[in-house]
């Protein structure tokens, strides 16, 4: 049993490129889709909200840990932590790590996500319930689809 | 509601952290392994072939039971001890989720460096 997700992928960009993607508020935003507030700064606050469509209501927050160029970077967070009424300011975050490796077609980009073990097990209902959401609208959308076109 | 309804739903209140820790021994993994075959067990049944003793046994299944991972039933004058998958289960999913959501955003992060 693991309390952690590791992710790898091969991106066909130099490392400066991915570092830039992963960094730059901006573009971090861009395929993140948060809109950030200001820079990434160690050790400090990274807030902003979700520009994922149907979830704009919800803020982003992240304390950003480590910037060590196109080497690593890191972040604690807590993971779609989705009822915007609610403090979750007291639960123990989750680590997230992107290192980057340089590789003969571009780079090796290594996620990780660790410290699940701290979550609560009622905030995993929640972010089913986030997931849920998100399937019902499909299948609303499926529907109509279908009764459009018969 | 039954026994063990009740049960998972107290489960659910509890946080991950003792699952994991419950888990994270070689004794009580196998114990697990043992009660996922076949249910339930009492302990005269899982201290056979065992080293440990029944003292330990019984300590080891009250740590899987705080944990909500097993749960006893009484039958006659024994109490036996049964597998519940829905607080791994639970985890399971939910790492599952996250995970997802990685994949979508690292595929988004590729085609963003790669166009």
């Amino acid at each position: 049993m693991t309390d952690r997700i590791e992710k790898r992928i091969e991106l066909k960009a130099p490392v400066s490129r991915v570092w830039r993607a992963l960094t730059d508020y901006r573009e971090f935003g861009q395929w993140f889709r948060v809109k950030l507030d200001g820079p990434f700064k160690a050790g400090q606050v990274s807030r902003g909200h979700i520009t994922y469509p149907g979830y704009e209501h919800l803020k982003w927050e992240a304390v950003v840990q480590k910037i060590e160029p196109e080497r690593l970077f890191s972040f604690t967070w807590h993971p779609y932590a989705i009822d915007p009424k609610k403090d979750y300011s007291k639960e123990t975050p989750t680590l997230v790590e992107f290192r980057l490796e340089k590789t003969a077609g571009g780079t090796l980009l290594l996620l990780t996500e660790s410290g699940f073990d701290k979550i609560p097990s009622d905030r995993r209902a929640e972010a089913f319930r986030m997931n849920d959401g998100g399937w019902t609208e499909q299948m609303k959308n499926i529907e109509s689809h279908v009764a459009k076109t018969s | 509601m039954s026994q063990k309804r009740r049960s998972s739903a107290v489960a659910k209140r509890q946080v991950q952290a003792p699952i994991f820790a419950a888990l994270g021994d070689q004794t009580r993994l196998a114990l697990v392994a043992k009660l996922c075959r076949r249910q339930p067990y009492s302990i005269s049944q899982l201290t056979h072939g065992s080293k440990l003793t029944r003292q330990a046994i019984t300590k080891h299944l009250r740590v899987l039971q705080s944990a909500g991972i097993v749960h006893s039933v009484r039958r006659g004058r024994e109490s036996l001890f049964e597998f519940d998958p829905q607080p791994i289960e639970g985890i399971k999913e939910y790492l599952d989720f996250v995970s997802g959501q990685w994949d979508q955003a690292l595929s988004r992060l590729k085609s963003f460096v790669e166009e």
